[in-house]
């Protein structure tokens, strides 16, 4: 008998499932397929106004600093910006997203931008958060080449842009986002829920930023 | 890791008997108390969470088996393996396999108390890989040859002063004019270190704090970010899980997460809530070409259907042990084997036997604060009262203790012979002790006068009052 | 129904505890002074021992049962059963049920049972509708929250409430009042070491909160933490809260001699 065979009939035994299963498997069938949302708390049911407010409220609370914008066409000025408030270098690592890359960069003679995966060597990385979710300040980022995820941990300052229109309440209407991003059932390789910078506490229970990924994370909020 | 388990009343006299540790304790009982209280008070919703998220375990492990089936099948069907290992021998022997499968030689670990409980680390070594923990806590015990001292805070028993002391002693390159006595600088040379490791390694292992039967996805939970670097960076990313960490969908893990953070760290969420499916996608700029699970059970699965099953619902927040009075007092050690406090009190015997490991659910003062605080309602009083039975069952328990034990029940038994002895050995200990009004020493109360006064009875017993109170009353009536 | 039956005063058998029956007799007697002002009838069963916390939690079934059908025996006509002690009253509410479950005879009768069980000032407050007392006590007081008492019957708001109504005293709260004393019955001989430091913790925060007396509602934390401060020569003096609420106290505390 190969260890699964072992593992899953030691499991039916203890169950004392090894008869006729037909009910349990409805159960898990009806489960999977349906997905009950459970308790969401109610700061999270808000609407989309007060939804973008709590989020960048959360975010703060959390140690990340948020700059809202009008539209995607400031965001690259927001972006230098924020470098030069940092004393940082005028080069931004960011991928291959459409949103991005619809950005007015070139108006930024100055700017320098570094496209592709980060290699460890950045200062500053830029991506686009595919949802947000208000009720704890927290990004949602997926890999691809659009926003590569070595970015989201390699560079010291993490700058993400969102769209106040994909903030989403609660976690799962986040989670429900992605999962529609990537045609129904499949999911991306990765997907981050980045909530603040980077930190550990683990000596003497002082919390500190910048662990291992970035120190810092700046969001820029577009629109709403 | 060697087991010492069964000397636990050493190891908690040398706790108690280390300055430096008692002073770490004191930021146990600081720190992580007052922050779950916060983000408990700031969740109105919170206790439905609680009762929420234990349906969902207990559900999940009523079908276990179905849902590992259904789990399997996603990951296979995102370009990931599965592993089965009923052992930890398995388990090990399955990841140095797919170690030595791409040549590596250099490992990066994300922090995982599983891989502890399988003692991964000591044999990679062993075959010639080099593992890497790169928790900033797991990186400071293994310089220090250790094991963690607490579920999520494995360095929680050091001082900074210790630290500095390993760092300087490892890293010999740093100038000696290098200041790290503070945590800043501390963490700064730690992080600088683990840098050039994450690019080193060839392959990356992580736990997993859930798995998800809906779309075959490992999550890992971090503030960190080491565990992402360590399964973005390598070629191979292996996920090493016990098989009680499924749930059902991803909903279900968003309901659950809701009070893992909160009651491990009073976080609403961890820094870095990590979900991972499979291995590299056709375009991906980066991540791991080869994805591994390897399913453990290592003993979980006869756990089921026992009056031990409810341990399977726990998270590892460590909520528990960060009120322990227990614990706070002789810290994670002195339970001696990977899982300390009240949550390894109960899971320990059921890991490594009760007969090496009888003292943990022993050393309970059953004060119930375990469980008040347990995100999943685990009733752990009950369950190291369980271990308790077994072992009086087997008789383990030393003789001393069971033939006073058995002295007692004798006369609780009996109420008349309870009535007479009392009347007789009251009244004669009470004429000792009433004028002092305690006693510093006592023969057979050694255990108690040793470190505090026994008061003394006040008189005769309440029971022959009340009975003269009784018949003088009824004397009064006739 | 009847009007004898209508004005009956409630018939309450007192579980006085081994603890307090050896030790401490006039917690029962402040038992029983509180529980008649209330308006009830108090009855002590002859036949009541001890409630089988130390056989139950060393893992001891059979003893434990059968020491559980004694108080059962004694008790299950009363129409309350009320015991000045969290830990004992938890044992008879909350876990005697347990050890008949499945028995055709003895489930329903241990639940039954069950439910007319309670600690004594929960009783006082949310059976009796008690609101205060009529006691007096000149000083302070600092009041320990014992862990059966207050995570197995959610006493705590009541013995403060009561308090706040004896003429004369004073509360001062000390830090952590719901943090374990390190008693646990057999757990502090078995564990002397770990035992002492945690109530070590224990009375410092005792200490600190400044009050000259310490009360708590269970008389085997009491003798601990009695017994910690008197080997440190503290003068803090410990109480049995059914003591202060009665107003009986003229005996020497806990501890302490004197007569």
């Amino acid at each position: 008998m190969s260890a699964r065979e072992a593992i899953l009939s030691r499991i039916r035994q203890s169950l004392d499932a090894t008869g006729d299963d037909g009910a349990r498997r409805a159960a898990v069938g009806r489960r999977l397929s349906e997905a009950p949302r459970g308790v969401i708390p109610a700061r999270g049911q808000l609407d989309a106004k007060a939804r973008t407010a709590l989020f960048c409220e959360q975010a703060e609370k959390i140690q990340a600093t948020v700059q809202r914008v009008k539209s995607p066409d400031a965001v690259p000025k927001a972006v230098a910006g924020y470098l030069r408030s940092k004393n940082l270098p005028a080069t931004i690592r960011m991928g291959a997203d459409e949103r991005l890359a619809s950005m007015p960069w070139s108006a930024l003679k100055s700017l320098e931008v570094r496209s592709g995966p980060s290699d460890g060597d950045d200062e500053a990385g830029l991506s686009h958060a595919t949802a947000g979710v208000a009720e704890t300040g927290t990004l949602v980022l997926t890999s691809g080449t659009a926003n590569p995820t070595t970015i989201n941990f390699l560079p010291e300052h993490h700058i993400v842009v969102i769209d106040a229109a994909d903030i989403a309440g609660d976690l799962e209407s986040a989670l429900a986002a992605v999962r529609v991003d990537r045609n129904g059932a499949t999911m991306p390789r990765t997907v981050n829920l980045i909530s603040g910078p980077s930190r550990s506490g683990d000596i003497e229970q002082k919390l500190l930023l910048g662990a291992h990924g970035p120190r810092a994370l700046h969001i820029i909020v577009v629109g709403g | 890791m060697q087991v010492t388990s069964p000397a636990f009343k050493q190891n908690a006299r040398g706790a108690l008997a280390d300055v430096q540790l008692q002073k770490a304790l004191g930021n146990v009982r600081a720190g992580f108390i007052d922050k779950r209280r916060k983000a408990m008070d700031a969740l109105p919703e919170f206790d439905r969470l609680r009762d929420e998220a234990k349906a969902i375990k207990d559900h999940a492990l009523a079908s276990l088996d179905l849902y590992l089936e259904a789990y399997e099948t996603k990951v296979k069907a995102s370009g990931g393996h599965v592993h089965w290992a009923a052992t930890a021998e398995d388990a090990r022997g399955i990841i140095l396999d797919i170690c030595r499968a791409v040549g590596a030689r250099t490992v990066t670990k994300g922090k995982s108390m599983i891989t502890e409980e399988i003692e991964l680390n000591d044999f990679l070594e062993g075959n010639g890989i080099r593992p890497v923990e790169t928790d900033l806590g797991e990186y400071i015990i293994q310089l220090r040859g250790e094991h963690p001292s607490h579920i999520i805070a494995p360095a929680v028993h050091l001082n900074k002063e210790q630290v500095e002391e390993d760092f300087r002693r490892v890293h010999d390159h740093l100038p000696v004019a290098r200041d790290l006595s503070e945590p800043e600088s501390l963490l700064a040379e730690a992080r600088r270190v683990l840098r050039a490791q994450y690019f080193e390694a060839d392959v990356g292992i992580t736990g997993a704090n859930f798995l998800v039967a809906e779309t075959g996805t490992s999550m890992i939970v971090t503030n960190e970010g080491n565990g992402d670097l360590t399964q973005v960076l390598p070629r191979v990313h292996v996920v090493v899980a016990s098989i009680e960490k499924i749930v059902p969908t991803l909903n279900d893990a968003a309901q659950i997460l809701r009070v893992l953070a909160r009651s491990a760290t009073g976080q609403d969420m961890s820094v870095y809530t990590t979900l991972s499916t499979g291995p590299r996608q056709e375009g991906d700029p980066d991540g791991p070409e080869e994805y591994h699970v390897v399913l453990l059970d290592n003993g979980r699965s006869s756990m089921l259907g026992t009056e031990f099953q409810d341990m399977l619902r726990c998270i590892r927040c460590g909520a528990c042990m960060n009120h322990c009075p227990v614990y706070h007092t002789v810290g994670g050690h002195a339970y001696g084997w990977v899982y300390p406090g009240p949550m390894g009190a109960v899971l320990t015997p059921s890991l490594i036997g009760v007969d090496k490991s009888g003292h943990l659910p022993n050393a309970s003062t059953f004060c119930g604060r375990c469980e008040a605080v347990c995100p999943m309602r685990i009733p752990l009083p009950r369950m190291m009262r369980h271990w308790r039975e077994r072992e009086f069952e087997r008789g383990l328990n030393p003789a001393t203790q069971r033939w006073g034990l058995g002295f007692w029940a004798f006369f609780a038994r009996r109420p008349s012979l309870y009535r007479l002895g009392a009347s007789i050995g009251i009244p004669l200990l009470s004429l000792f002790g009433r004028r002092k009004g305690s006693f510093g020493t006592l023969p057979l109360a050694g255990g108690w006068t040793k470190h505090r006064d026994l008061p003394s009875p006040q008189g005769r017993t309440f029971l022959q009052q009340w009975r003269d109170r009784d018949t003088l009353r009824q004397e009064a009536r006739t | 129904m009847n009007a004898t039956e209508e004005t009956r005063k409630p018939r309450v058998g007192l579980f006085v505890t081994c603890l307090v029956d050896l030790f401490r007799p006039v917690v029962g007697f402040s038992a029983v002074k509180l529980i008649e002002a209330a308006g009830c009838e108090v009855d002590v069963p002859m036949t009541q021992t001890c409630c089988g916390q130390p056989a139950y939690n060393s893992g001891d079934r059979a003893d434990t049962r059968a020491i559980a059908e004694n108080t059962i025996r004694a008790f299950e006509g009363y129409d309350y059963v009320v015991a000045p002690s969290g830990s004992c009253a938890g044992m008879l509410k909350k876990h005697y049920p347990g050890l008949f479950r499945g028995d055709p005879t003895w489930e329903k009768r241990t639940e039954a049972f069950a439910a007319k069980v309670h600690e004594l000032v929960s009783f006082l407050a949310d059976e009796m509708k008690v609101t205060s007392v009529a006691a007096r006590h000149d000083g302070s007081v600092t009041y320990h929250d014992s862990c059966s008492g207050l995570r197995e019957l959610g006493i705590s708001a009541q013995p403060r409430a009561l308090l706040a109504s004896v003429e004369g005293l004073t509360m001062r709260e000390m830090r952590d009042p719901d943090v374990c004393c390190g008693f646990g019955g057999t757990f502090c001989v078995k564990y002397p070491d770990i035992s002492n430091a945690i109530v070590e913790k224990k009375t410092e925060t005792i200490r600190e909160a400044g009050a000259e007396t310490l009360l708590a509602g269970d008389l085997g934390c009491l003798m601990n933490m009695a017994g910690k401060l008197s080997r440190q020569g503290s003068g803090v003096e410990a109480r049995h809260v059914a003591e202060v609420l009665a107003g009986m106290t003229d005996e020497p505390p806990i501890g302490k001699g004197g007569r």
